[in-house]
């Protein structure tokens, strides 16, 4: 087991233009389940795969395990990696594939059997190891290309949105399967996706990639409940954290804590609305509304109520809402960054 | 060592023998066919002295030569012209699953994977001067009197129908086989959209079949004439260019004048007419891949 | 290339229009062939009998005419030839084509492209642009009337074509394939050897067949380079060696091509699909 470090990681694809990563200063904990989170184009894979050794750093180093390994080939960092299309390769059996670690690394034939038992074992394959790639669905691929990865015991797990192949349904449970299969090998897993579920369920610890910069590295909760700018506000969250103008400061509040008057104890602001549109999701609604006092009028913002609210809230409507303060977070206007929270003079 | 640096070297080894190879035995050639078309280099000669356009002066007042360049121009354009009319026809009848398209198929396609020697030398027999199997046809049809039957190979006019017939029966496969990858190509939803739009199956085929295989008979055509203006196999076995150098084509004429007559120089000049037309074909197909990728 | 399942059902002008079509064309395309056949079983009489129906055996078939051509003249030996040379060939285009291909598919980056432009430009320089210069470089390397000349002169053609073929197909193999050996301990040269070239294996076969058959089909540069009739290949053999004087032993003759033809075209007939592709990428779409 080892620790993964970066040290300034920078990745510049075309020179001239912004780096596809930039300046990453990032440390694992032992054992930790780390997950790069961010929108598509943002660095999550180039970032992997410099750790991987797939690709050269521009700048920057890297550290598996206190090793500088920024130059060492992909083969001896002890890392296995899981790809988006598994890579599984496609002529040989699945035993063959989760052999083939073993094979390129010299283990010796005897102890192959045992390993690949162990392995298939541990993810329930072992009915499939006389089977060809082709001849298997989504998510027996994606077991057969975790088992090639443990085989050989590797210090660091890189995961490159491994679920993206399966359909919604069982996305769910290879996600809950994926915790699990880690709490057995508690080996440290840097885990990349676009998916702020995955990222909430499975990470210890997330970090949020934007335009190949580093925003926040926190807990889900962290990163949810105080996020560091204004892109983590609105990246996590479904729908997004409300974000309101005043003056030099944005001010933030996420959805469900925007309640009807009534709802909301202790110290609150107070926000009267226009309803503007509803969504109906079974658990709760969505209330599209526009702000309809003072110099905050005609800003928008986005309620989500929860079902068990029965008062009616209609169209056109105008409604009396709040937010708890405590609630509210801050945002400097100009650099996006958190501010202190402050006594609020609304109106 | 890095992955990307490393990877350039490991691309540039692999890639090198291949190079060198290829610079060796087709660029070093390439351009002694340039330097022997401007030089004065016989077989067994030694040194070079420049000598300037005069090889190409004295090919292009040889009336020999002259009629080389037209009747080359003739043997490709008559033979493109019916191969690709002809591969038209042919492909559309394979284009559909069939019991027997596999044997049909290997039928079709037997002139052109069949080493062309000997393909033309099956032809010099059939079009044979006295054992010819056509003209006893013609004779049994009551059509020509069995002295009078045409000498296919011996009178100027016929034995250019003839080369041109028989490199048209050999390039017809294989335009046909190009045709027809672009057919299956054309996604079937689009001659179903006109059918529903009322379009019977001819005029589908013509306004919008045809117009959207544009391009890759625009690549049968480039590649056929390629094999055709270069090819001089079909000439030197029928006809070695006669009678009296009426079927005499470039390449064919090069071989005579170089290879066999010993002068290298003047047969150089020869190929290196081959060279605009071969440019302009590359220019054409590079254009065409590129719309090709951009589209 | 064939996509339909079950032919879709036409109405009768296409069905009249379709065998129509195929039944001329099969004749025309296939009739030399036939004749040939026809031609190698009968006696010398009856060919030359212009009274006889041609296509009819007047007399009784015979075995004559193989009999001389496997006895009495170089075939066997031509067969010989065109064997060692094809298959020399063929291990010289593979050694050049296979990494050269890969490296162009993946290594060289920008440049890959224009390389591989390059490359399939070189394939449309025709032999008859190059056989006078090029007899002078095969006498230079003393290789004049040698077998040896065309197995070191035809791989010009083929290496380009089989680069372009096999570039085509290392690209249709997805990169974190190589990716995943690498980090499951190879180098990409390992990974080039042990798991690019077994995928590959249909690719590389298929490479083989068509230098094979593009060196039985040569005819320019055996022609010019060699010029005893021991060291020829049936492409030249045949139809320049077999005729004695200016008499044309049609029996033997026709005997020849079929035997020689026929089995080349069985084993194209095998590939042509992708033979095909290598002219129709960027084509079709
Ligand atoms: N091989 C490459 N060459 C040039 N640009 C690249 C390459 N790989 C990725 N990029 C660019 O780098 C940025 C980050 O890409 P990537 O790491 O794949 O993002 P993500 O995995 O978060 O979707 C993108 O703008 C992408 O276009
Ligand atoms: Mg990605």
């Amino acid at each position: 087991m080892a620790v993964v470090e970066t040290k300034d990681l920078t990745k510049v694809f075309t020179p001239g233009e912004r780096g596809a990563v930039n300046d990453v200063n990032l440390l694992t904990r032992e054992g930790e389940f780390m997950v790069f989170l961010g929108p598509s184009g943002s660095g999550k894979t180039t970032l992997l795969r410099m750790i991987a050794g797939l690709e050269d750093p521009t700048a920057g180093e890297i550290l598996i395990g206190g090793q500088v390994v920024t130059h060492l080939p992909p083969r001896d960092r002890g890392i296995a990696m899981v790809f988006q299309s598994y890579a599984l390769y496609p002529h040989l059996s699945v035993y063959k594939n989760i052999t083939f670690p073993l094979r390129a690394q010299g283990v010796p034939k005897e102890e192959h059997r045992g390993k690949v038992e162990w392995a298939a074992g541990l993810l329930g394959i072992g009915e499939l190891l006389k089977r060809k790639p082709r001849e298997l669905s989504g998510g027996e691929r994606q077991r057969v290309a975790l088992a090639r990865a443990i085989v050989r015991e590797p210090t660091v797990f890189l995961l490159d949105e491994p679920l993206s192949n399966l359909d919604a349904k069982l996305r769910a449970s290879a996600r809950e399967e994926l915790t699990q299969f880690h709490e057995r090998v508690g080996t440290t897993t840097i885990y990349v996706t676009h998916d702020q579920i995955e990222a909430m369920a499975m990470g210890d610890r997330i970090v949020v990639l934007h335009e190949g910069f580093v925003r926040q590295v926190g807990s889900p909760r962290e990163v949810y409940d105080d996020p560091a700018d204004t892109f983590v506000a609105t990246f996590l969250g479904s729908p997004p954290m409300n974000l309101v103008d005043h003056g030099d400061v944005l001010v933030g509040f996420r959805p469900e804590h925007l309640l009807p008057r009534p709802l909301v104890e202790g110290p609150a602001v107070e926000i009267g609305v226009r309803v503007t549109g509803i969504e109906y999701l079974g658990s709760e609604r969505i209330v599209y509304a526009l702000i309809d006092r003072d110099r905050f009028a005609e800003q928008k913002v986005v309620a989500k109520l929860p079902a068990t609210y029965e008062v009616g809230v209609a169209d056109g409507e105008a409604v009396e809402f709040a937010v708890a303060e405590r609630n509210l977070r801050f945002f400097d206007k100009t650099s996006e960054k958190r501010a202190d929270s402050r006594a609020l003079v609304w109106g | 060592m890095g992955v990307k640096r490393g990877a350039g070297r490991l691309g540039a080894a692999m890639f090198a023998p291949a190079l060198l190879y290829i610079v060796a035995l087709v660029g070093v050639p390439l351009v002694l066919a340039f330097l022997y078309s401007v030089g004065d280099v016989k077989v067994g000669s030694v040194g070079y002295r420049f000598v300037g356009l005069d090889n190409f002066i004295s090919v292009l007042q040889s009336p020999t030569f002259r009629g080389a360049l037209l009747h080359s121009f003739l043997f490709t354009v008559g033979a493109q012209l019916i191969v690709i009319i002809c591969a038209n026809i042919l492909a559309l009848a394979l284009v559909d699953r069939f019991r027997g398209r596999g044997l049909v198929r290997f039928f079709i396609l037997l002139p052109w994977v069949a080493p062309i020697s000997l393909g033309a030398i099956g032809w010099k027999w059939i079009l044979d001067s006295i054992y010819s199997v056509i003209n006893w046809a013609l004779v049994q049809l009551h059509l020509v009197k069995q002295f009078e039957a045409p000498m296919w190979l011996g009178e100027p006019t016929l034995a250019m129908l003839s080369v041109i017939m028989v490199h048209a029966w050999r390039m017809l496969p294989f335009s046909t086989v190009i045709l027809l990858a672009g057919l299956t190509a054309i996604p079937k939803d689009i001659p179903e959209a006109a059918a529903v739009d009322g379009a019977g199956f001819w005029r589908t085929h013509f306004q919008i079949t045809i117009p959207m295989m544009t391009p890759i008979i625009n690549v049968a055509v480039l590649f056929g004439v390629i094999f055709t203006f270069t090819d001089m196999t079909v000439v030197y076995i029928l006809t070695r260019g006669g009678p009296y150098n009426t079927t005499q084509v470039l390449p064919s004429l090069a071989f005579f004048t170089g290879i066999l007559g010993g002068d290298l120089a003047e047969g150089a000049a020869i190929s290196v007419f081959l060279v605009p037309i071969l440019v302009v074909i590359a220019w054409l197909m590079l254009r065409l891949a590129h719309r090709a990728e951009v589209v | 290339m064939i996509g339909l399942k079950g032919a879709r059902r036409r109405r009768l002008p296409f069905q009249i229009y379709r065998w129509t079509a195929l039944s001329v064309f099969s004749v025309l395309l296939a009739f030399p062939f036939v004749w040939m056949a026809i031609t190698s079983f009968k006696q010398t009489s009856d060919l030359y009998n212009l009274n006889n129906n041609p296509f009819l055996f007047n007399e009784r078939p015979t075995l004559e005419h193989l009999k001389l051509l496997f006895e009495e003249t170089l075939f066997p030996r031509w067969f010989l030839n065109t064997a060692f040379a094809g298959a020399m060939v063929v291990l010289i285009t593979l050694l050049l084509a296979v990494p050269a291909a890969y490296a162009l598919a993946r290594l060289t980056g920008r440049w890959g492209e224009r390389l591989g432009i390059a490359i399939f430009l070189t394939y449309l320089i025709p032999p008859t642009l190059l056989f006078i210069p090029m007899s002078r470089v095969v006498s230079e390397l003393g290789l004049q009337d040698s077998l040896w000349s065309i197995i070191v002169v035809y791989p010009t053609f083929t290496v380009p074509f089989s680069i372009w073929l096999l570039m085509a197909f290392f690209k249709s193999i997805p990169r974190e394939l190589e990716d995943a050996a690498m980090v499951d301990g190879l180098t990409r040269f390992q990974a080039f050897v042990k798991l690019v070239i077994p995928i590959s294996f249909s690719g590389i076969l298929t490479v083989v067949i068509f230098t094979f058959t593009l060196v039985t089909q040569e005819f320019v540069y055996a022609l010019t380079f060699i010029s005893s009739a021991s060291n020829q290949t049936i492409g030249v053999g045949v139809p320049i060696y077999l005729v004695r004087g200016d008499v044309y032993y049609w029996g033997s003759l026709m005997a020849a091509c079929l035997i020689a033809s026929l089995p080349i075209a069985v084993f194209y007939n095998l590939f042509l699909d992708r033979f095909i592709a290598g002219f129709t990428v960027g084509a079709v779409k």
